[in-house]
């Protein structure tokens, strides 16, 4: 298993480990619920090294990532865009974030699953006037989240956190090391995420640990990560999306710009259009007891009418929710519909996303 | 790790307290611990039947769904419905208020076949 700069340093704080994607990653500290509960309160600090950054240099670079992509990157350098990549049938291969870091170079922050397919995708289109490198082993990465991030941050950089804003990026010194820092992450809290050398993700880890202790900042792991972004109907790659699923049904038309130049999907996509979507990604609340798990369906009337794609427990709602696609003509909120826990039919209803 | 004498422990981290005929059995301190915060508890029904190894209910904690299975074969008795709103219990307690079935033994002697404190504590080490 791969193992990020952090590894030894997770192991001594009694992390429990996981294999995630093939790297050995902390699930939880502590607890997944504390975790989770010291996120939304305070602040939390992720160790998620395993994502892959994907470096794309050259004087035709925005044109290139704009066709690689369903958004809109051709944007001021400094900002970072969300967004699906598709194969030409709107299948998503993966969805990542796009950091404009100059004029003509890119930055593309990918599932640490998907990187190795992303990285022959991209090496595949990129024309002569494009450099592709694999950059995922030169960066750690560390995501500070929680209402509390930017006051314990500010004590470890020298400029105004305030001037950067929710999904720009910038090149700084945290505790003096050079590092990109972005107000991004994958929880639904304000928050940082820290692309840094390897050899300063320990030390890092340390100051802004100490750095929050008087904040309530707590080490947390993959498992309240879960917890967090499913709450904030944030959609996770082999769960909610994947190459059977198009950004359409899933709830990302906002990331799709059918009117910039031709992208991979554009077609497939504005026929899918026009077709009209026959299923859409919704959010339930359990009423009954259990838990929706990934793959369980989902009927209406007796007869399935979707499945599962992601569920747990809430911490912050203290109820089951679950994400998961459901035919077009049930897909609104308050609709009833039953999950299938282990062959028992459990109620659930339909509900606006996100649940926070 | 606390592994409590004067009960009976199974390699799926069940133990069973034997009072009467009547086996209490619920997850030991180590398996609450691997599951991490316990969320829901699927329970059999009073008179189930279940043989040794059966599976009798489900747990889930935040992150998996665990299979339980049956240390002993018996009937149940009894399930702990507190449970049911306090999950949690399993992980605060598991060796008193977080219990999860009772069932009267149809066969006493496969208690023989569990382990006692110590050998399920060399186990443990094993399995490490």
């Amino acid at each position: 298993m791969k193992k990020t700069a952090l590894n030894q340093l997770h192991h001594n704080l009694g992390a429990k480990m996981i294999d995630f994607g093939g790297w050995e990653m902390p699930v939880q500290y502590t607890g997944i619920i504390e975790e989770h509960q010291a996120v939304r309160n305070d602040c939390g600090l992720f160790d998620v090294s395993h994502m892959g950054e994907i470096e794309i240099t050259g004087s035709g670079a925005s044109s290139f990532v704009n066709r690689l992509v369903t958004n809109q990157v051709d944007v001021e350098v400094g900002r970072v865009v969300y967004t699906p990549m598709c194969y030409e049938n709107g299948g998503i291969i993966d969805d990542l974030l796009v950091y404009r870091i100059k004029e003509d170079h890119y930055m593309l922050v990918v599932n640490a699953s998907n990187k190795d397919k992303d990285f022959e995708w991209v090496s595949k289109k990129a024309p002569a006037d494009v450099e592709v490198k694999d950059l995922s082993d030169h960066y750690g990465l560390l995501a500070l989240q929680g209402p509390k991030s930017k006051e314990v941050l500010s004590s470890l950089v020298d400029f105004d956190l305030s001037d950067l804003k929710t999904f720009r990026l910038v090149n700084q010194k945290v505790d003096g090391k050079e590092m990109i820092i972005s107000r991004t992450g994958y929880t639904g809290e304000d928050g940082f995420e820290l692309y840094l050398n390897p050899e300063d993700a320990e030390p890092t880890w340390n100051a802004i640990m100490k750095a929050g202790e008087e904040y309530g900042i707590m080490p947390a792991g993959l498992g309240c990560r879960n917890t967090l972004r499913l709450e904030a109907a944030l959609c996770l790659y082999g769960n909610d999306i994947n190459e059977e699923t198009n950004p359409l049904e899933a709830g990302l038309s906002w990331t799709v710009k059918f009117d910039k130049e031709d992208f991979y999907g554009k077609s497939a996509l504005v026929e899918a259009k026009d077709a009209g979507i026959d299923r859409k990604l919704v959010g339930f609340i359990l009423k009954g007891r259990g838990i929706a798990r990934h793959d369980y369906d989902i009927q209406v009337d007796s007869k399935k009418a979707g499945f599962v794609t992601s569920g747990s427990f809430s911490p912050t709602l203290d109820e089951n929710i679950g994400m998961g696609y459901l035919q077009k003509e049930f897909a609104e909120a308050g609709k009833e519909i039953t999950i299938m826990i282990r062959n028992r039919g459990v109620k659930a209803k339909v509900v606006e996303l996100p649940f926070i | 790790m606390s592994i409590p004498e004067g009960i009976y422990y199974s390699e799926d981290h069940e133990w069973v307290k034997v009072e009467e005929g009547v086996g209490t059995i619920g997850i030991t301190d180590f398996a609450q611990d691997e599951l991490g915060d316990i969320v829901f508890v699927e329970l059999p029904q009073v008179g189930d039947e279940f043989d040794k190894e059966d599976n009798f209910g489900v747990i889930e904690s935040v992150k998996a769904v665990s299979d339980l299975y049956m240390p002993v074969s018996g009937e149940v008795v009894e399930v702990n419905e507190d449970l049911l709103d306090q999950p949690e219990l399993v992980n605060e307690d598991p060796y008193e208020g977080g219990w999860i079935v009772k069932v009267s033994l149809s066969d006493e002697s496969e208690l023989e076949e569990l382990m006692d404190a110590d050998e399920y504590s060399s186990f443990l080490e094993e399995e490490a």
